[in-house]
């Protein structure tokens, strides 16, 4: 009886997968596919029946299916493409079958539906699993490489070391920031670090609270720390919020701490260009004499 | 009370969802970037206290358009174990959690108007008006 089902479609496999093509075709019309090329889809449609044809022939799921998929998600073609073939083709098949049935009741109409689910249904299922296993994947990877950008440290000059932040602060990388401070520090031998947040979009009390954490943490090492890149409006809700910032320096930006941090160190930046007009105006005033 | 948009909180990274899709409709209102900040830090501790204490709730909210003036509306509202002492938790420096304690008497200050109801056991609903000026 399987068997029977099953060289049914194979036989009729040229009408099948003509009724199958048609019916893909229209759904192409309404959605994903506007921005693939009309030979690309077809080429794909034909494979992808193919594909189909031989996995329900092998009575298994076959390496091509892989293959196949893992194409398709190289190339960005969405889920739903898959998905929408694999239910048109059910529909076809059934719909083929019971065409070809010279008796039909409600016991041969479950079999042949068990029958063209037992078809579909593994492959569906591969397809999807391939799919979110390689969004898993990418997501894990991104993951690591926000992890990686999430609390860097600069040691611009010997003792002042510089952490820029940028973007959304949670517990999590609240608790790296606060790390990665203190090694930092302790590795870089700071005696100045600088809390950059120019890049943060909102600080609110979890935030601040965070920082002035990590501040005192870093001035019980010894070091100082100064707060730098706040922006007016972050000035603005830091005192509607009522936090108290007072305990370390804070700075509206980067320049300004830096220099500050010269300062603590007991250094200045000096300008060349002036010395040397200074040298020349010496020698001119020496010439005119 | 019709609510165009609400954010459901669950996860922490929900917070930073709430408090964008907070942020845009004030930008499109019209809040300049520091009502917008305000805006946003508000959205971000009523979000907070959801996911800290509630779990779980939702974060939603309306433009509000008068005869005279513009605003927008936020709702914090979940069904957690609901706050025991209103008038303690609006005091300044008063935390269960360890945190500062500015949180609430905070969005207070942020914002316009504040309206809170909490009953212990069934949870708590935060409203909060901005008017733009």
């Amino acid at each position: 009886m399987d068997e029977k089902l099953k060289n049914v479609v194979l036989e009729h496999s040229d009408d099948i997968v003509k009724m199958w093509l048609e019916e893909i075709d229209t759904h192409k019309k309404n959605d994903y596919t506007s921005t693939i090329s009309e030979e690309m889809f077809e080429s794909t449609n034909r494979e992808f029946v193919n594909v189909i044809f031989s996995s329900i022939e092998k009575k298994g799921l076959s390496s091509d299916l892989d293959d196949f998929s893992e194409r398709l998600i190289n190339l960005g073609w969405p889920l739903s493409y898959l998905t929408d073939g694999m239910q048109v083709f059910r529909r076809v098949v059934t719909g083929y079958i019971l065409q070809q049935s010279e008796k039909i009741d409600s016991d041969y109409f479950s079999k042949v539906l068990r029958e063209v689910d037992d078809w579909v249904d593994p492959i569906i299922n591969r397809l999807v699993n391939e799919y979110s296993g390689s969004w898993e994947h990418i997501v894990s990877l991104q993951r690591v490489a926000l992890q990686e950008l999430s609390a860097p440290l600069i040691p611009v000059m010997e003792n002042i070391t510089i952490m820029p932040l940028i973007g959304t602060i949670d517990t999590e990388r609240a608790k790296q920031i606060m790390e990665n401070l203190l090694d930092g520090v302790i590795k870089h031998n700071a005696e100045v670090v600088l809390i950059d947040i120019t890049g943060v979009p909102v600080v609110d009390t979890m935030v601040a609270h965070h920082i002035i954490q990590a501040a005192e943490a870093v001035r019980l090492i010894g070091s100082r720390c100064i707060l730098v890149g706040i922006r007016p409006e972050i000035a603005q809700t830091i005192v509607n919020l009522g936090i108290d910032l007072g305990k370390f320096p804070t700075k509206s930006s980067l320049r300004k701490g830096f220099q500050t941090a010269l300062e603590l160190t007991n250094r200045r930046i000096e300008e060349t260009q002036n010395n040397d007009k200074d040298i020349e105006r010496l020698i001119d005033s020496l010439d005119r004499e | 009370m019709d609510f165009q948009s609400c954010v459901n909180i669950k996860k922490e990274w929900d917070i930073v969802g709430a408090r964008q899709l907070g942020r845009d409709i004030a930008r499109k209102i019209g809040f300049g970037t520091v009502d917008q900040a305000r805006i946003a830090t508000a959205i971000s501790e009523l979000a907070r206290n959801i996911y800290l204490y509630a779990g779980t709730g939702k974060v939603c909210f309306e433009a509000l358009e008068d005869m005279n003036q513009k605003g927008i509306r936020i709702l914090a509202i979940d069904s957690g174990p609901g706050i025991k002492e209103l008038s303690q938790v609006m005091e300044d420096g008063f935390s269960t959690s360890g945190g500062l304690g500015a949180g609430l008497p905070g969005v207070k200050r942020l914002m316009d108007d504040f309206d809170i109801t909490s009953e212990e056991g069934k949870g708590t609903e935060i409203t909060v008006i901005k008017w733009l000026r």
